[in-house]
């Protein structure tokens, strides 16, 4: 078998094999350690619970919140991005004047402000929207203002000879060139986006996914928990997945996309 | 007078200003000054240079000559701070902006071909044309036979990076020809390719220049490359940046890779050799 063709098939064998692996030490830790089964549920109640979680119909409803969440917060941490990020990048004196205040606001650890968006917009959805909005916000900015910044000079050039207009030189160029840029900042956004939207349910939540990880939690249920866990991450790996493909589709000319198919091809 | 090749037919004329009066390019007193900390730097100053339909026109001097400036002021990307430009009698500059109706009526080659990496070969020639409001379907008719006129046949839905670099100079070429420029502007066009990819594309772009019958301004520091494709070679002295001779190039064209060992030929670039290394 061809280098090319190991490393193709290789991670479709390892995975596997890796996940089997961990079930079958936790279970070992579980039966051999004598590990209290309520603090640390053997992976056959786990998956147990896991099944029983579709089988009580508010699991779909509570999913629905939570994802609308994501998805909205994401949204708009999508629009007011790119917009902030391409303006800041196009108008330096803008970005001087403002980025002392940027980078307070980046290293400050933004979960702590749910208190206030508790105050400011209730214990509904409201909240989390705008936690989650929040989080992804900063890579999305940060990744607009470096693609702006990041137009090739010569490919300026080029339009510059062809005297193009500044629109011209806006839709052919600079939004074609800033995408691979946007896509990187959409791929932390999105894990980040989800973060907020669980970790605002956790804190202040009566409904989503996160509060029910609460309230298992609460019950001492740790089979439950695990289960959420498991089925939150599922949910993460698929929003991720969607932002990927969204990626490919829209620029498979980019090394970040043909360079992986290449080593993996 | 004596060919430099016996292998080739006879040439077609070229076209020279005969039949026309007005220069295709004027250059009047062109001059560039970049005013930086340590003062004053001249990088072209007091140009006079009359290029007429059809010619190929070989700007060469060592690094800092200003011959990349004087094409830059040319293709409308830098603005000269003294003299006048005319494009078909039409003033290029006013003041610091590119008068438009002069403008487009020039093609730029640069030394990378700065294709668009998120656009195929056809829409990347195409692009001027898609700037211009042209048609879908006129885009890729016209596309193609640029693709085949610069031997990119068969590529046309390929992306920049599964090209090879002469292929993507062929590619940036059939971009700049794309507007049936009247006057083509090139700057180092394969200055980064290797020695053999170079004469290759040399051959390639006389073929081109003839078969489109283009007015050139070719910048290079390859003395045999300007003596290969230009009717006459401008040598320009840094500090300032001027022209100190213009040296006609008589043999007929198409040469061929023969003509670049006949004595003729070496005797053009040896006395050129020489004129460059004297300079100090």
């Amino acid at each position: 078998m061809s280098r090319q063709k190991v490393m193709r098939v290789l991670p479709w064998v390892v995975t596997p094999v890796l996940v089997v692996a961990i079930v079958v030490i936790w279970q070992l830790v579980v039966s051999v350690g004598q590990v209290n089964p309520f603090l640390f549920p053997p992976p056959g109640a786990v998956g147990e619970k896991f099944m029983g979680l579709f089988v009580a119909p508010d699991i779909w409803s509570h999913t629905l919140t939570t994802l609308s969440e994501i998805l909205i917060g994401f949204a708009i941490a999508v629009v007011t991005g790119v917009v902030v990020g391409v303006l800041l990048g196009k108008l330096p004196w803008l970005e001087a004047s403002v980025r002392p205040l940027i980078v307070i606001t980046q290293v400050a650890p933004k979960v702590a402000f749910i208190p206030l968006f508790v105050i400011w917009f209730g214990f509904g959805i409201t909240s989390k929207i705008w936690l989650s909005a929040l989080l992804a916000f900063f890579p999305i900015m940060l990744n607009m203002l470096l693609g702006v910044r990041s137009v090739e000079q010569g490919q300026r050039e080029v339009m510059k000879s062809l005297n193009a207009t500044r629109w011209q030189t806006l839709l052919q160029l600079e939004m074609r060139s800033v995408q691979p840029y946007l896509f990187a900042g959409m791929e932390v956004g999105i894990v980040l986006a989800t973060t907020g939207a669980i970790v605002g349910e956790y804190i202040a939540g009566s409904q989503g996914l996160g509060f029910l990880v609460v309230s298992s939690m609460n019950q001492l249920d740790a089979a439950l928990t695990f289960a959420l866990i498991l089925w939150l991450s599922l949910l993460g790996l698929v929003l991720y997945l969607v932002v990927n493909e969204l990626k490919r589709f829209f620029i498979p000319w980019h090394e970040s996309v043909y360079g992986l198919r290449e080593t993996m091809a | 007078m004596p060919t430099m090749s016996t292998q080739t037919p006879t040439p077609p004329a070229p076209i020279t200003g005969a039949t026309d009066a007005v220069p295709r390019l004027n250059i009047q007193g062109l001059g560039r000054d970049f005013i930086t900390r340590s003062g004053t730097t001249h990088a072209v100053s007091g140009v006079d240079l009359s290029i007429q339909r059809g010619e190929f026109v070989a700007l060469i001097g060592r690094s800092g000559c200003g011959k990349t400036t004087l094409l830059r002021m040319i293709g409308g990307l830098l603005a000269p701070t003294a003299g006048t430009i005319e494009v078909d009698g039409n003033n290029l500059w006013r003041g610091t902006t590119v008068d438009e109706s002069a403008i487009t009526k020039l093609g730029f080659v640069f030394q990378e071909s700065n294709l668009f990496p998120w656009l195929s070969v056809l829409d990347n020639i195409a692009l001027p044309m898609k700037l211009r409001g042209a048609s879908k379907r006129d885009r890729r008719a016209r596309a193609s036979e640029l693709a085949d006129l610069v031997g990119l046949g068969g590529f046309e839905k390929s992306y920049p990076r599964e090209l090879s670099g002469g292929m993507r100079q062929r590619a940036a070429i059939a971009r700049s020809l794309s507007t049936e420029p009247d006057l083509l502007l090139m700057d180092e066009p394969f200055g980064a390719l290797d020695a053999l990819t170079r004469e290759r594309m040399n051959l390639e772009l006389q073929r081109i220049v003839l078969e489109t019958t283009s007015t050139v301004v070719f910048v290079t520091h390859d003395i045999p490359e300007a003596v290969f494709l230009a009717d006459r070679v401008v040598h320009m002295t840094p500090r300032p940046g001027r022209v100190r001779q213009v040296l006609p190039v008589v043999e007929p064209k198409p040469r061929t890779v023969n003509s670049m060992t006949t004595p003729e030929f070496n005797d053009i670039v040896r006395n050129l050799r020489h004129d460059i290394d004297e300079e100090n």
